[in-house]
């Protein structure tokens, strides 16, 4: 059949065509194969492994506190926390809007969790809140089928024991601000990995912030296989993390709440004590204070607001931040500038009627009658003003300023918090500079006394009284002891600081004798200021300086009509009283300032203050 | 090697004559299947290796069976085949079982079919007798062309309204096929593709969402790597990661780990090619060019048109299966869902396909017979 012969050619020709077609079809697909597996199969095997392994950080255990005695004042307790796993969430808003039903969730709460989403690698569970009550865990255990992409942890958080005791000194932690991070970044900081575990809390003030990288530790990783939808198929490998170092601390947490306790009552109070020789703090108290807990599980805004508003400054760690005038218990170190100078004869006798003229003008003694005719250690346990006018008129606010200095005041004195301020001295080319006024000869007999200008934080007053008790040496403060591993063990710390030889400040001998005789006899002689407030027991006797430093400008008419007295006037207005001293006054070891904001004389208030944690000092001190 | 009497052959010497070589090359090709369902199920032969197991034993029988059956048979019952699917692809456009967003399947109850992958193996027999009945000069004709171009609309009509792009696709291009080989004029198939290209845009409009984004995804799959074009990016990265020999049986990370989208359906072929590297999936390529190969002699060696042209025709389907499915999962085609044959895991695809193939065979044995056009013997 011819028909189909020429049909069968056709077909034949068409169907090569067609077959060769497909054929160099199936050449491509080999070629692209080859492509994928050949000439770009690096790049795939490395998105495969990518892909495959994910990398999950593991939180450190924080460094514990303790305090010389190897109490705890900082540690971690377990915590009960809801957390998301970020990978099996599907409406986010949805989800909180369902947990908020069970547990307090905050608009900042929700930012917080929002921004840990955003800067997680998927596998690490984001905290939605800390600290669940057994309730609340129940609450949601029991409808975790409902809440898909929740779980229940536990994890770590911190706890301060002592509460408001330690609240200035310790500090406390918090979550990572962004803030944190850019800084972290701009220091290139190697442990920036910590910083990324969500839920990480950080040290933000006091100890915990200026110790927190040691305390913090090194993150630890686990590398994962995972699979598509996130679910761990098994560990690769795993770094455990390093925990963070253990601190000890100089601070005697029993003096501390002693302490705590005896200011109690004061509305706006601090104290201080450290050790004359070695620069190491035993005791520091602010008050009011406020409870560091607070903090750890994200403060509640109520709080916050009421801590930041009160008048007293509960959040303000007044041994180092806060600056007042000095006020008499600067009179010591002047007498150290008169006497250093050569100008001072501490014999010389000087007469008080209650004032002293300067051209029209006249600066009045505390004493409205006058201290009568006073030498050096008279007029320094009197508290004589009219002295130290005159001292200061002769001697002149230069030799006043570099003696302040040396004693450090006016800078910081770098001890290890954050937050130090280095109060102020006046000088006359900083009058110029920033008044644009030449010196008055009435502000150096004001700064003589520890007003006008001057200011000084209660960390410097104890300082000062320390040079001056421990034989000229410019010692300086610190808080922190040791660092150690798993404990509080003093046999295996590495001191923070090393012992150190304190440079001298090349004051005479006699110099310094004279003062500290001087100073003894303020509180241990019926002439001194402080002497209703002095300790019989001879082994624990003191030495110091009151102060009453004043806030307001007293006018002459109000002097005619008499002062109003401390009790009349509204609390802002009344005199701050300060004592800065140290003990015991043979082979003195301890130095204190405290100062109460507000509280009328230094030797009415703050000294019978600071006899009592002197006296608590030297009785629990056995070494 | 020339039966003395084709027309009349005992079942003894269809047995003697059939292809064993192409069987056990067919077997090869499922067992590989069975193979990388295993490993894909995690090392088990649940839940998909042993049931494809159980179901391409079952589809060789059904395909040995067919082969014996006489190609007459097939002539004669092309035209009712083709009418029973095409009512089936009505059934299920009314009253279809919905899966996977699109309405594809029958259930039976024991047995869930697919009309539109049988409608393959029918159009191709009812055009092949269509053409087989023509002389050259008929198909001149154009109005002789109306007709099938009815038989292929009417049911790439009724696929695409399931929707479903893929399979419309390929009943085209496997019947195009069909059509030039049967001796339509070259200038035909030009003005046709100068009418697809015109009503292309506003086809455009028609594409379901999740086409039009396959096709955009196709196009740039690295644009939404999490959405869209995760399943090509993943299929690329579980391939390439294979290397030359691959990661072993069962060491597949990507698709051990689910990174893998439907592993043991369309995406079957990385697993292979994760598994066993270039290697591997060279060596799967290789034997489904020697069954192809074999499908063409088949089809050349035919002494009627019938033959040629359905044998042709499956051929034709079986490769583009083929090159569809590799083709996607290789970036290099847009997602459509065709199975890789033999091996994907999947009831009537594989039946489908193993139904061919004992047609192929049959036509093999009866290549010599003569067949008139009007299907009676010559």
């Amino acid at each position: 059949m011819a028909g189909d012969s020429e049909q069968s050619r056709l077909f034949t020709r068409r169907a090569f065509l067609i077959g060769g077609v497909q054929a160099s079809l199936f050449a491509l697909l080999a070629g692209r194969v080859y492509y994928l597996d050949v000439i770009e199969g690096e790049k795939y095997r490395t998105l495969a492994e990518e892909n495959r392994i994910n990398l999950r950080l593991l939180a450190p255990r924080r460094g514990q506190i303790f305090d010389r005695n190897g109490a705890p004042l900082a540690l971690n307790q377990q915590n009960f926390r809801v957390v998301l796993l970020p990978e099996q969430i599907d409406d986010l808003d949805e989800l909180l809007d369902k947990l908020s039903l069970y547990i307090e969730l905050t608009a900042n709460d929700r930012k917080r969790i929002d921004r840990d989403l955003r800067n997680n690698d998927s596998l690490n569970a984001v905290v939605v809140k800390d600290n669940l009550t057994r309730d609340q865990m129940d609450a949601i255990a029991v409808r975790s089928s409902s809440l898909p992409g929740t779980d229940i942890d536990v994890g770590e958080v911190r706890s301060y024991p002592y509460g408001a005791a330690t609240a200035h000194l310790l500090g406390y932690v918090g979550t990572v601000s962004d803030n944190d991070l850019d800084k972290a970044d701009a220091e290139d900081d190697d442990d920036n990995d910590v910083l990324s575990i969500p839920g990480i809390r950080i040290g933000k003030n006091g100890v915990e912030k200026q110790y927190d990288e040691p305390l913090r530790g090194i993150a630890g990783d686990v590398e994962m296989e995972v699979n598509a939808h996130g679910n761990v198929v098994r560990e690769l490998t795993r770094n455990d993390p390093d925990p963070g170092a253990d601190l000890t601390l100089g601070i005697d947490i029993g003096l501390q709440q002693f302490a705590q306790q005896r200011l109690m009552k004061d509305e706006g109070a601090s104290a201080v004590i450290m050790d004359i020789h070695t620069g190491e703090v035993r005791m520091m108290v602010s008050q009011p204070g406020f409870d560091p807990n607070l903090f750890t599980y994200g403060i509640a805004q109520d709080d916050w607001r009421h801590l930041n508003t009160d008048e007293h400054a509960p959040l303000m760690n007044k041994i180092i931040t806060g600056v007042y005038a000095p006020g008499s218990t600067i009179k010591p170190m002047v007498a150290m500038a008169g006497l250093d100078s050569g100008i001072l004869d501490p014999t010389e006798k000087v007469y008080c009627p209650g004032y002293f003229d300067l051209g029209d003008y006249r600066f009045h003694c505390w004493k409205h009658d006058g201290h009568g005719h006073v030498d050096l250690r008279g007029a320094i346990a009197g508290s004589c003003d009219t002295y130290f006018y005159t001292l200061g008129h002769r001697i002149g606010i230069d030799r006043i300023q570099a003696m302040a200095h040396r004693f450090g005041m006016g800078q910081k004195l770098g001890i290890d918090l954050p937050h130090e301020r280095g109060g102020f001295v006046p000088s006359r080319t900083w009058k110029l500079a920033t008044r644009r006024q030449s010196w008055q000869q009435g502000e150096t007999l004001a700064a003589a006394i520890g007003q006008g200008y001057m200011l000084a934080s209660p960390l410097q007053l104890a300082v000062m009284a320390a040079r001056i008790a421990n034989g000229g040496y410019a010692v300086t403060p610190h808080v922190a002891r040791g660092w150690s591993r798993g404990g509080s063990s003093p046999l295996n710390q590495t001191p923070v600081f090393a012992a150190q030889n304190w440079p001298t400040m090349g004051l005479e001998p006699k110099h310094l004798a004279t003062v500290q005789d001087a100073m003894a006899a303020v509180v241990n002689e019926p002439i001194g200021t402080a002497y209703a407030a002095r300790i019989i027991k001879p082994n624990l006797s003191y030495a110091g300086k009151t102060g009453t430093a004043q806030v307001r400008h007293i006018s002459e008419s109000e002097r005619e009509e008499g002062i109003i007295a401390n009790d009349a006037l509204p609390w802002k207005q009344r005199d701050h009283a300060l004592f800065a001293g140290y003990g015991p006054v043979d082979n003195p070891r301890f130095s204190i300032a405290v100062v109460i904001e507000h509280g009328g004389s230094g030797g009415h208030t703050a000294a019978p203050i600071a006899r009592d944690l002197m006296q608590e000092c030297l009785e629990r001190d056995k070494t | 090697m020339r039966l003395s009497s084709s027309d009349h052959l005992s079942l003894g010497d269809k047995l003697r004559h059939l292809n064993w070589a192409i069987v056990a090359l067919i077997t090869l090709i499922g067992l590989i299947g069975v193979a990388l369902l295993y490993s894909a199920g995690g090392k088990n032969w649940q839940p998909w290796a042993f049931a494809q197991l159980t179901r391409f034993g079952m589809g060789l029988v059904i395909m040995l069976f067919l082969a014996l059956v006489d190609i007459r048979f097939w002539l004669r019952a092309a035209y009712p085949l083709y009418w029973i699917m095409l009512f089936l692809l009505v059934v299920v456009e009314i009253m279809g079982h919905v899966g996977m967003g699109a309405q594809r399947w029958i259930n039976l109850g024991f047995f869930v079919i697919q009309p539109s992958e049988l409608m393959k193996i029918a159009l191709t027999l009812a055009l092949a007798k269509y053409f087989h009945g023509m002389s050259l000069e008929d198909i001149g004709h154009p109005i002789k062309l109306v007709m099938p171009v009815m038989m292929v609309l009417m049911p790439v009509g009724l696929v695409l309204l399931q929707p479903n792009l893929g399979t419309a696709t390929l009943l085209m291009l496997a019947s195009a096929g069909v059509f030039f080989t049967g001796g339509v004029r070259w200038w035909k198939f030009l003005i046709v593709f100068a009418l697809v290209a015109a009503i292309l845009p506003i086809g455009w409009h028609h594409l379901h969402d999740y086409q039009r984004a396959r096709l955009m995804t196709f196009m740039n799959p690295g644009a939404d790597p999490l959405g869209r074009g995760y399943n090509i990016l993943q299929s690329k990265i579980a391939l390439g990661s294979g290397g030359f020999f691959g990661k072993g049986f069962g060491q597949g990370t990507q698709s051990q780990l689910q990174f893998l989208p439907e592993k043991h359906t369309d995406f079957i072929f990385v697993v292979l090619a994760e598994e066993f590297g270039l290697f591997g999936a060279l060596f799967l390529l290789a034997l489904y060019g020697l069954l192809i190969a074999y499908g063409y002699l088949v089809a050349l060696n035919c002494r009627n048109q019938f033959g040629r042209l359905t044998a042709f025709g499956l051929t034709t389907s079986f490769f583009l299966y083929v090159f569809v499915n590799i083709g996607m999962v290789t970036g290099t085609l847009p997602v459509v869902g065709i199975p890789l044959p033999l091996v994907s895991y999947g009831g009537t695809a594989m039946m489908t396909l193993l139904i061919g193939c004992g047609v192929l065979l049959g036509i093999a044995l009866h290549r010599d017979m003569r067949l008139s056009r009007t299907g009676s013997y010559d």
